[in-house]
């Protein structure tokens, strides 16, 4: 299947690049569908290609050795992954999972790197990329070792627990992250967290306060 | 079931992608509830439509309650 250059030109990688660059650039790029629930990279493997997202989701994510996933971001359509180690010349830094049937854009390692010296615009806006990716790192940095986020979920969830006239508080994880002044990936982790831990029991559309005074200890508030 | 802000919805259908019960539907290119199927295929919530939603139009709210 033809690489779509009105895709490439609303794409942050090739982005403000004229007609005739896109043209010579293309035929480096390569297509690949995934089908959902695929991985489409392994933590640890050497890192061979750039993919840019053209239709689905991708979730960029990193497992503990006890089998603990922390979601790093979600690629959507335009977004990129596994970049950086492609430029450093290095390993996989996470593993990517399909969650969705996903169409990707890839470039080869070599490839890219050839197309880098010929074409200063795609320089640039690789530059943008990698930087708006230090940025997500460095939030995300901040919120797994400063904040004690568990804690704080903790609190929201008491204080927001349905009180005695039965009057309903629903929240969404968006909502609770918004409140805990962290990134939504962080709520689902905490909420697992506790669950694992016996405090609370996650049901489709409930978040039961199974043992409130552990909750509590969590979440620093008096007994 | 998942809440819908229509108004936001630019029709995107990466939620419809990944809904695993096929619970939502693109109708008039705008997200739709099929209330003939059930959230059922996840024993609680994924949330994965609400997650994925690049314009915030899809709402998964959880009740906090305490067990009896």
């Amino acid at each position: 299947m033809a690489v779509k250059l009105a895709f490439l030109q609303s794409s942050a990688y090739f982005s403000g690049l004229g007609s005739d660059e896109l043209d010579s650039i293309r035929k480096y790029i390569f297509e690949k569908e995934v089908a959902r629930g695929e991985i489409v990279l392994f933590e640890g493997e050497p890192a061979k290609a750039v993919y840019i997202v053209v239709s689905g989701v991708v979730k960029v994510f990193k497992t503990s050795a006890d089998g603990k996933e922390q979601i790093i971001y979600l690629a959507r359509p335009g977004g990129s992954f596994n970049d950086v180690p492609v430029f450093d010349g290095g390993l996989s830094l996470a593993s990517a999972e399909a969650m969705t049937q996903v169409v990707l854009y890839g470039m080869k390692k070599g490839d890219l790197e050839t197309r880098l010296q010929g074409h200063p615009k795609l320089a640039t806006n690789i530059i943008q990329v990698l930087s708006q990716r230090v940025e997500q790192m460095i939030s995300l940095v901040e919120d797994l070792s400063f904040r004690r986020v568990t804690g704080r979920v903790a609190k929201i969830l008491l204080e927001n627990v349905a009180d005695a006239n039965g009057q309903r508080h629903r929240l969404t994880q968006q909502e609770m992250a918004a409140m805990a002044g962290t990134a939504r990936e962080m709520i689902g982790r905490s909420l697992k967290l506790l669950e694992e831990e016996g405090k609370v029991r996650l049901e489709r559309n409930r978040i039961v306060i199974t043992d409130k005074e552990a909750l509590r200890e969590v979440a620093g508030v008096g007994m | 079931m998942p809440e819908i802000d229509r108004s936001k919805c630019d029709g995107c259908g990466l939620c419809v992608e990944v809904c695993s019960c096929k619970v939502l539907v693109l109708v008039d290119n705008k997200v739709e509830v099929n209330e003939k199927v059930e959230c059922r295929l996840c024993t609680r919530w994924c949330t994965m439509c609400e997650m994925v939603c690049p314009a915030g139009a899809i709402q998964c709210p959880f009740e906090i309650v305490t067990e009896e």
